[in-house]
Parts: structure tokens; C-alpha cells; sequence
């Protein structure tokens, strides 16, 4: 079943159009990536999705409810959850206040969920009165989908989650993916490292000039000559 | 010296009030208030009109309270003057900076706004009770208490260093322990990041504004028991204030504590040597070394 279906979207920043009629579509607890090159649209396609920018023309539906145009912290409160690439944390906040925060439109007890999300991490648990500011670049990842899982999102856009991550951290937080998306949570990744997060992948789809150029199986896409010539490095 | 720097400590904690209100505005809006000096003129004759007008024609008592220059009526005063400008200063940014964010108007245009505010502050003052100095309770200084090392100091400095304290450490609890003072916390840090993750920042604005609005009342009121009212009072504190903000980090309210007693200590120590009429001119002073040898400057901040 669809979950979040985005049809048609024309996106950018003031005058500059950078997506050209991009649809793509996430199903119920599918792993979606979104590869390409650099400056392709990625990162703009999901600030449209998550209300950060709103698209000039296009409609953007999560579980079968128009939510083009509504702010993030409605789409937020719908079941959608987002980690940016970069600043995807409160660095002046400690692991616990930051896990808090995400949780700030709960209304019931989320202490079963916070001892969820610290099973999950359990390096997050031993330093959670530590200011995520000192903390290095894998642990505020770990720190900024924390957050976002404490709402239980049915969806989660992931931008970039190992951009400059060193190369072991780069496992753990792909082996985390998998460990989130099996308690249902839908997940769509935007990333460099296109084929690690292709052999994770159901589906992908590729994005070149703000246009979608190529979308199949995430196993497909990884023995298309083409697309590896193209966009996955040889 | 020792007692010009007690003195200095009373004066700097009066400033740190302020400074701190300052200091989370910018840290959430990026946008120097230059009226918020002006909440703490507005704050202190708001305090005014209850202890020498309603308060009386209500029939409150206004005996002094045991050493103190100050009875039952200024008690009350406090918090009614306290919400008075917390919700003055929500209205402000409802009707005046709110909508100049929403057309991006840049920080100088919204600076701009509130130096005409804070003029329109100091007429309205000036248009109600005039351009003289008023005092809440005229005549009586009470004599002063000598403690040790020849520092003389009044019953009523003890009672403003007291309440300092006290309002700061409730902050303190409030910015650390509640629910809404994380995500004040957490807007100031990223204000995008806080809406991604749910937070409504509209109201965290509000309450940011409110708690700021609150401070500069006390500090308002504090600096009318020690020393007087005129309209231009909190015009005189904006070099203080700004200075003590960026000495202690923009946005960083501990910063400001520390920046606002450093400020206020230098201030008086410098009577010492200077006319007390160059008080303004040390603050200006150390600003501008502050700015030379922190580059980033005032609107620079974080981002």
C-alpha cells in the first residue's frame, strides 16, 4: 500500500525551478533511496516533502492525505519524521533533552520509547547527560534519528545519514536502518554512498538535473551497467 | 574601592536582567533589541502607578517593610508590573516585529523597528508622568548598614542582590527542567530544527518574549528602588545591556549574568577615578574592545 506518494513536483528556491515534475512513491515499510549527483535535486525533494519549501506545482500525499503545503511541524505530528544532513541536532542540549525534544508533541508517557531508542543505541545511553555539541559525527547521527523515532513516524526521509562518517561507522549506522525499518518504520534515504544503501534498498531511484531519470528494484539499479557506469562510480 | 564594588554588583545585577531578556530574544530571533531597556522604564513606572496611584486609592498599606524603603504595595507591584510587560512585550512582537520577520526584512530593518519603538516607549512615559525624576517612596534614604572592611551598604541593596538572585535561579530552573524550557533551549540553538522536530516556535517566541519582557520589569523596578525613575532610564542602560551581552556570548544567558556584573563593577569602579557622567562612556568603551577582539560582532552571533 502507498504510504507517501509524491506526484508531479515542481520545487525550488525563489525563481530557480530544481525539480522538474518528480514523482515517486514509498510503501508501507519499504527502504526507497534516492541516489545521483551532486546538486540533482535530492535534498530538495525531501525539504518539499516535509514542508520546508513549498512546491510551485505538484502534490505531496501521506496515507492517502494531502499534506502539500502544510508546515513540518504538522506534517511532524502526521507520522513523518526527517533528519537533515547537517545541524540535525540541539548541540547545547544534552542525548536526553535532544531525545526529549523529539517527543515534545507526545502527550502519553514515552519512557517505554525512550528505553526503546536506547536499546537501539546503547552508546547513546552511557553518555546521555553529555552536550550533544562535543559528541562526534556517527553519535549525533545516532542522536538525530533517535530523535526522530520518539513520535514512532511511520515514515522517515533520512538525508545523507553517513555523509562523512568514517568507514566503520558508516556499517553501524546502515546495520541501525535495517534494525528501524524491521519494526515497520517506511524509510526514504537520500545518500552519496549510493550502492551501500542500494544493496539495503527495495526500491531506488535515480535523480540527475532535477529530473527522475531511472527507477527499479534496489538490486536492479545495482546490476544496471549503465547506472553504474553513470552514478555509482564504475 | 571595596565599597564601589559592592555598589558595582548591585548596579550588574540589575543589568543582568536585563541583559538576560536581551540575550534570549537575540538567541531566538537573531535581532537586537534596541527597545528592550525601554521594557525596563516601561516596567518600573508601571510599578509607579500601582504604588503611588491604584494601590493607594485601593487603601493598600504602604508602611515599610522592616528596613526596607519598600512596603506591602511594591510587593504587589512586582508581579502585576512583571505581566504587564511580558504581555507589552508579546504585543510588540505581534504587531510590529512578527510581520516584518514574515517579509524577511533583514536584522537591520527589524533593529531599526525597535529603536523607533523605544523611542515611542520613552515619549509615552514622558507624556504620563513627565521628564523628572520620581522616586516610589520620596524623602527617606535608609541609613546604611557598615559591614566589615568599611563597606556601607543599604537594606534595600541587599534586598535587589536577593532578588536577583532569586528571579535568575527560577530561570535557571525553568530553562533546565520544564518541558518549555528545553524547547526554548533547543530553538535558540536551531529554530529549523526545532519546527522539523514538532516544536510550535511561534509559541516558543511568545514565551521568549514574555520571560524577557518579565526580567526587564524586575530590573526596571530594581534600579528605580536603589537609585530613581526617569523616561530615559533604560535608554541610559542599552550600552550596559549590549555590552554585557556580548562580553558573555550573544545568546548565552550565564554569559550574560557574568558580562552584566563585570559591566556593572566596571562601571562604578571607574567613578573612582572618572566623573560618574562617563559611566556610559565605559560601557561604550568596552564594547567596542569586545567587538575588536571578538570579530564575529553583535549581529554575526550564531547562526
Amino acid at each position: 500500500m502507498s504510504l507517501l506518494k509524491v506526484t508531479n513536483i515542481i520545487a525550488g528556491y525563489g525563481e530557480t525551478e530544481i525539480l522538474q515534475n518528480v514523482s515517486v512513491e514509498v510503501l508501507e515499510r519499504e527502504i526507497v533511496s534516492i541516489i545521483g549527483p551532486n546538486g540533482a535535486g535530492k535534498s530538495t525533494l525531501l525539504k518539499t516533502i516535509f514542508g520546508l519549501l513549498t512546491p510551485k506545482k505538484g502534490s505531496v500525499k501521506f496515507q492517502d492525505e494531502e499534506i502539500t503545503g502544510l508546515s513540518p511541524d504538522r506534517i511532524v505530528s502526521r507520522g513523518m519524521g526527517y533528519v537533515p544532513q547537517v545541524e540535525n541536532v540541539f548541540p547545547s542540549l544534552t542525548i536526553h533533552e535532544n531525545l526529549e525534544m523529539g517527543a515534545f508533541i507526545r502527550k502519553d508517557v514515552y519512557q517505554p520509547k525512550l528505553d526503546e531508542i536506547y536499546s537501539l543505541f546503547p552508546m547513546l545511553l552511557k553518555r546521555q547527560t553529555e552536550k550533544v555539541g562535543r559528541l562526534s559525527g556517527g553519535m549525533r547521527q545516532m542522536v538525530a534519528m533517535g530523535r526522530a523515532l520518539m513520535l514512532d513516524p511511520k515514515a522517515l526521509l533520512l538525508d545523507e545519514p553517513t555523509a562523512s562518517l568514517a568507514p566503520l561507522l558508516v556499517g553501524v549506522i546502515f546495520e541501525k536502518i535495517m534494525e528501524i525499518n524491521r519494526t515497520g518504520v517506511a524509510m526514504m534515504i537520500v545518500e552519496q554512498n549510493a550502492r551501500e544503501t542500494l544493496k539495503i534498498s527495495d526500491r531506488g531511484y535515480v535523480l540527475a538535473m532535477g529530473r527522475k531519470v531511472f527507477e527499479d528494484t534496489g538490486e536492479a539499479l545495482l546490476k544496471n551497467e549503465e547506472i553504474g557506469k553513470l552514478y555509482l562510480g564504475g | 574601592m571595596a565599597e564601589l564594588f559592592v555598589y558595582g554588583i548591585v548596579l550588574g545585577s540589575i543589568i543582568a536582567l536585563g541583559s538576560i531578556g536581551l540575550t534570549l530574544v537575540f538567541g531566538i530571533l537573531r535581532f537586537a533589541n534596541f527597545a528592550h531597556g525601554d521594557l525596563m522604564t516601561a516596567g518600573a513606572y508601571v510599578a509607579l502607578f500601582l504604588v503611588t496611584d491604584l494601590f493607594r486609592w485601593l487603601g493598600i498599606s504602604n508602611e515599610n517593610l522592616g528596613p526596607l524603603s519598600l512596603g506591602w504595595r511594591m510587593v504587589f507591584a512586582f508581579p502585576i508590573s512583571m505581566i504587564t510587560i511580558a504581555v507589552l512585550a508579546i504585543l510588540l512582537d505581534y504587531i510590529l516585529y512578527q510581520p516584518l520577520r514574515r517579509k524577511r526584512s533583514s536584522t537591520v530593518v527589524l533593529a531599526m523597528a525597535s529603536l523607533g519603538t523605544s523611542f515611542i516607549i520613552q515619549m509615552i512615559v514622558l507624556i504620563l508622568w513627565g521628564g523628572d525624576s520620581l522616586f516610589y517612596k520620596p524623602g527617606i534614604l535608609r541609613p546604611a548598614l557598615e559591614l566589615s572592611f568599611g563597606i556601607k551598604i543599604r537594606p534595600d541593596q541587599i534586598f535587589i542582590i536577593l532578588v536577583v538572585l532569586f528571579s535568575i535561579t527560577a530561570l535557571h530552573f525553568f530553562l533546565k527542567y520544564t518541558k518549555m524550557g528545553k524547547a526554548m533551549r533547543a530553538t535558540a540553538d536551531n529554530p529549523e530544527l526545532a519546527r522539523i522536530t514538532g516544536i510550535d516556535t511561534g509559541r516558543i517566541i511568545q514565551w521568549t518574549w514574555g520571560i524577557g519582557g518579565a526580567m526587564a520589569a524586575i530590573g526596571g523596578i530594581l534600579y528605580g528602588i536603589d537609585v530613581q525613575l526617569h523616561p530615559g532610564m533604560g535608554w541610559g542602560f542599552l550600552l550596559p545591556l549590549f555590552a554585557a551581552t556580548i562580553l558573555g556570548g550573544i545568546g548565552n544567558m550565564y554569559g550574560a549574568l557574568i558580562g552584566a556584573l563585570v559591566m556593572g563593577v566596571v562601571q562604578q569602579l571607574s567613578t573612582a577615578y572618572l566623573l560618574p557622567t562617563y559611566k556610559s562612556a565605559i560601557a561604550f568603551i568596552i564594547m567596542i574592545l569586545i567587538l575588536l577582539i571578538r570579530p564575529q560582532g553583535i549581529f554575526g552571533g550564531r547562526t
